[in-house]
């Protein structure tokens, strides 16, 4: 691991703007490190060199003839492949997507092309980001850089991968019900999911419109709030993005102040089912902080308990109808069965042999979810129990500035130890997916390292919506804690990859 | 197919009570599409209105059109229908080749406008209330051609062909309340109300409203219950019937089926039909049930439509005059019997002759114009008399001549011949085929003593009172002039000369 690849994006951009470092310097240096440990880790689906370096030569020029357009100009970045990009394929993960290369770049990947900030590649994911452990993904599950033979969360398994295993100094993520979060804690990176409209979902291939958000997953909460300054904002094109600018996430990170802070700890999600070593260090960051001077209230939010359910009839409700569009006729995998074929048996061939297990699973739950008869019993419901978890948010943030909660109720898992039970992997993301149906924003900060088997847990800052601002602040002040008190990062632990 | 067995009209209408229900498609015609920024435009070459969201492309997302809102809301509000203070987009699930997402973007349980009501005047004067359930918006679909086999169908092509230029344009689905007691009157009741709203629509400039290019397109819904029963029959729904006769025809012809079927001890099979003009029957189609599930649910991906009261107001103040009120105002100006007036109305050509008369021509000479020589020359030319390279503002000012003495009617019809194949206009066309008439009585008096001269046997005859001799003189002069005299003046200056 050289010095540049083992940087803070944030250090890396003042190498570039200072004229420390090119852009291409730094661009080859991720690219040469993930060319060797990609196969090891399994992150990147697709990545160019030349097209890579093109873009941080055009970065170094722009630098040469005048100044950075943006805080990250050069700064080269991942991002998961269920974006859209023109120079690139994208696959989502999915078979039904192979060799797709799209007619238009997302909003977010736009942005990037704009801040100069050249792309490393596509990242892996769960098939349409469905599953917390990529093991779903159609092209093979990514590893946990902690220990190869463990998962890395997902659906963005591919990019806390990246991150933790310093393929990226940046990635993209995003997160329906906690995968930029759940991939950040079992990986000790950051991962943030913005209030829901605070990024563009424009070009981000859906999983559930209502639930989706981009974010970013990183090293440190400064570079995730640098880059949340860098794709947030309005987009004409989505029609959910938010109209006025939350201003700057950088600027509330270096507002960091413990003083006054109002810390609410979720009742319902503090007791039972997590792992001891992951509670225990989260209980030790909730003690730090009142230490540091916080003050520590429990909240109540009775109907936390039936987030998971309702999320499970949301979520495959709105996927199902979005997927359904992946039918042969006008992009991607075309599968023409024997015999004399009519429109609906390609259709029906393409979508059999197109999708895997788990989005079959989902589009026949959220088919059956919002059929006449059992509307109102399932999805008319879920929607209720998205209306009482909100109201139980709201309540609880008249009492407290921000909730802590553990992000993950275990750390990474082997691969294969879940795949074969749903319910079990749906109650990964048991603190992640309020956050979602409520559209508030979330962060997951590295936590230390649980107890009993030295894998990295995180520790999740949930805050009202639109005050992205306070989360990132508190989320510095939780990071600084461990900084304080290690030297360093809970990443700079990471094993040497070359040597695993 | 062969045809159905039918019931006589009279008998069916004696035996059962008809009712009615009318579903009809408007298609907007805002500069843009519904949800993304292509053109809204008719007759482009196939696939080139198109971009990520309109074909549906992974990770493609809409965006509300406001003026097709604006146009939707001023619908409603013409029908006298309340708006709703929160419209929102639903989703309709279903798999068709020509729906690019495989979901349509419609209102479901939240329509922009709702509980309305409309007057539609029969010929014989009777005034219906149809009572209107709602109007919502929603988007068009690609259009399909299908390729080999026999019928044009789905069924048997060889392969279809998919054009996204239509999919995503703006439409208005405007739905009736059932319709009870229009009796036989029922497919003219039909006809009619989706000539209403053909007018309205194109009266406040909403829609092009032609009926041939599916502008308006009309799902009939009919069903026949026994005189007296309560429970309503089992309805079959003719799918974008597309003329107004065909309306007419449709609704007759399912009125004469069902009562044949129900007569007989049958049951009717709820399903949609195909009206075919050509061979004068509905066809079934696919059966449709109420069960049919298009799994509904709010469009995630677009905040709800919330009018303020501000913006109604402003939209209804832009609302043009009723078309039914427009109609009895001109007659009433115009001084038109009700037989004369009704072939304009039939032929569509109200607003063509408003504005002739608008420009300067009288109210008779312009309904003669468009519904005489105009239509007869759009009849031979196979085009609808409007769509005629010819202004009302040219045929007001060819009227013009022809008021002052300047041009004939025969040789103001070359005129419009002329303007019709492009030479310009009417005092170009004059000039350049040398049609204006011979007015200069010096070189009529020596036409008319040339032949006089051949024929010295025409003055004596006139002078003994056989004026009927001057025809033939007449008829070398305007040969000798080559037809651009004013006949009736030569009449007159021969019989002057006879004195």
């Amino acid at each position: 691991m050289t010095e540049i690849t083992s940087s803070s994006a944030a250090a890396l951009a003042g190498l570039i703007s200072s004229k420390k470092a090119s852009s291409v310097e730094i661009t080859t240096a991720f690219l040469d490190r993930l060319e060797k440990l990609n196969p090891k880790t399994n992150s990147y689906l697709y990545f160019n060199r030349e097209n890579s370096l093109a873009q941080a030569k055009r970065a170094d020029q722009q630098l040469a003839d005048g100044t950075a357009v943006s805080p990250l100009h050069g700064v080269p970045i991942a991002v998961k492949d269920n974006l859209t990009t023109t120079d690139a394929p994208t696959t989502a993960g999915s078979k039904i997507l192979e060799g797709w290369v799209p007619q238009y770049d997302a909003t977010v990947v736009r942005k990037l092309r704009e801040a100069s900030m050249p792309i490393l590649g596509k990242t892996n994911l769960d098939e349409f980001a469905m599953g917390s452990s990529t093991e779903f993904s159609a092209y093979g599950p990514s590893k946990n850089p902690w220990d190869l033979s463990r998962i890395p969360g997902g659906s963005g398994g591919g990019s806390s991968s990246a991150i933790a295993g310093h393929l990226a100094p940046l990635a993209i993520g995003s997160d329906t019900g906690g995968s930029i979060r759940f991939p950040a804690a079992m990986t000790g990176s950051v991962g943030a999911k913005p209030t829901y409209g605070a990024v563009s979902r424009y070009g981000l291939i859906a999983l559930a419109s209502s639930l989706d958000q981009i974010g970013p997953v990183t090293n440190s909460v400064m570079d995730a709030a640098m880059l949340q300054d860098v794709i947030g904002g309005h987009d004409p094109h989505d029609s959910t993005s938010l109209p006025n600018s939350l201003g700057s996430m950088v600027q509330s990170v270096k507002k960091a102040d413990v003083k006054g802070l109002k810390v609410g700890v979720v009742k319902q999600l503090s007791s039972d089912g997590f792992q001891p070593g992951v509670k225990t260090c989260f209980d030790d960051t909730i003690e730090k902080l009142a230490a540091a001077g916080a003050e520590i209230i429990e909240v109540d939010c009775p109907s936390f308990e039936y987030a998971v359910a309702a999320y499970y009839l949301i979520l495959p409700a709105e996927a199902s109808s979005n997927l359904a569009k992946f039918d042969s006729v006008r992009f991607g995998l075309r599968v023409t069965p024997d015999g004399n074929p009519t429109i609906e048996n390609v259709m029906a061939a393409t979508r059999e042999q197109g999708f895997g297990p788990e989005v079959k699973r989902r589009i026949i739950l959220g088919t059956y979810a919002l059929s006449s008869g059992y509307y109102d019993a399932y999805y008319g419901s879920a929607q209720k129990v998205r209306t009482l978890i909100q109201q139980d948010l709201a309540r609880a943030f008249t009492q407290a500035d921000v909730l802590l909660t553990p992000t993950a109720p275990t750390t990474a898992f082997k691969i294969g130890e879940k795949v074969n039970d749903p319910l079990a992997m749906y109650l990964n993301d048991i603190a992640t997916i309020p956050a979602n149906l409520a559209g508030i924003p979330g962060i997951s900060v590295p936590n230390g390292l649980a107890s009993e088997d030295g894998l990295p847990s995180g520790v999740q800052i949930l805050a009202p919506a639109m005050q992205d601002g306070q989360m990132y602040r508190v989320a510095s002040i939780v990071e600084k804690l461990y900084v304080d008190q290690w030297g360093a990062s809970l990443i700079a632990r990471v094993p040497d990859l070359e040597a695993l | 197919m062969a045809k159905e067995q039918l019931m006589s009209y009279e008998d069916a209408i004696e035996r059962f009570e008809v009712v009615i229900g009318l579903e009809v498609h408007v298609e907007l015609n805002t500069v843009s599409k519904m949800f993304c920024g292509c053109a809204n435009n008719f007759g482009s070459e196939p696939n080139t209105n198109v971009c990520p969201t309109c074909l549906g492309l992974p990770g493609s997302l809409p965006a509300v059109n406001r003026k097709a809102v604006e146009s939707s809301i001023a619908i409603g509000l013409a029908l006298d229908c309340q708006i709703a203070s929160n419209g929102r987009f639903a989703r309709k699930n279903y798999f068709y080749p020509d729906l690019a997402k495989n979901f349509q973007t419609s209102q479901f349980d939240e329509p922009i406008a709702f509980e309305g009501e409309i007057s539609i005047e029969l010929e014989t004067g009777e005034v219906f209330m149809v009572p209107i359930e709602r109007a919502h918006m929603e988007e068009d679909a690609g259009k399909l051609t299908h390729v080999g086999g026999a019928t044009g169908r789905i069924q048997g092509a060889e392969y279809s062909l998919v054009d996204y230029n239509r999919a995503g344009v703006p439409l208005v689905e405007i739905v009736t309340k059932p319709i009870y007691g229009a009796l036989d009157k029922a497919p003219e009741l039909a006809a009619t109300y989706v000539r209403a709203i053909r007018d309205i629509v194109k009266s406040m400039n909403v829609s092009d409203a032609k009926m041939e290019r599916g502008n308006v397109r009309c799902d009939a819904n009919v069903s026949l219950r026994e005189k007296g029963a309560e429970k309503l029959g089992t309805r079959t729904e003719t799918k974008n019937v597309n003329s107004l006769k065909s309306i007419e025809n449709t609704v007759r012809y399912e009125i004469q089926r069902q009562a044949f079927i129900l007569a007989a001890g049958g049951k009717i099979i709820q399903e949609t039909r195909h009206w075919h003009e050509d061979r004068g029957h509905t066809s079934a189609g696919r059966p449709k049930s109420d069960a049919d599930d298009y799994r509904y649910f709010p469009e995630p991906d677009l905040v709800p439509v919330q009018p303020s009261e501000e913006w109604i107001e402003e939209i209804r103040l832009t609302l043009t005059e009723k078309p039914s009120v427009r109609r009895k105002r001109l007659q009433n100006d115009w001084g038109f019997a009700d037989l004369e007036f009704r072939d304009v109305l039939n032929s569509d050509l109200l607003d063509e002759i408003e504005a002739t008369v608008a420009a300067g021509a009288s109210p008779q000479s312009a309904r003669k114009w468009w519904t005489g020589e105009l239509a007869r020359l759009a009849n031979v030319q196979e085009v609808a008399v409007q769509d005629l390279p010819i202004t009302p503002e040219q045929v007001a000012s060819i009227q013009k001549l022809i008021d002052s003495g300047e041009l004939t009617d025969r040789i103001a019809r070359d005129v419009v011949a002329g303007v019709l194949a492009g030479e310009g206009e009417p005092a170009e066309v004059i000039e350049s085929r040398g049609l204006k008439i011979v007015t200069d009585e010096g070189a009529l008096i020596a036409a008319i003593d040339k032949a006089l001269a051949s024929q010295p046997d025409v003055m004596e005859k006139i002078r003994d009172g056989k004026l009927q001799a001057a025809g033939a003189v007449i008829g070398a002069v305007m040969q000798e002039m080559r037809g651009q005299a004013d006949a009736s003046r030569v009449r007159a200056l021969i019989l002057e000369r006879a004195k």
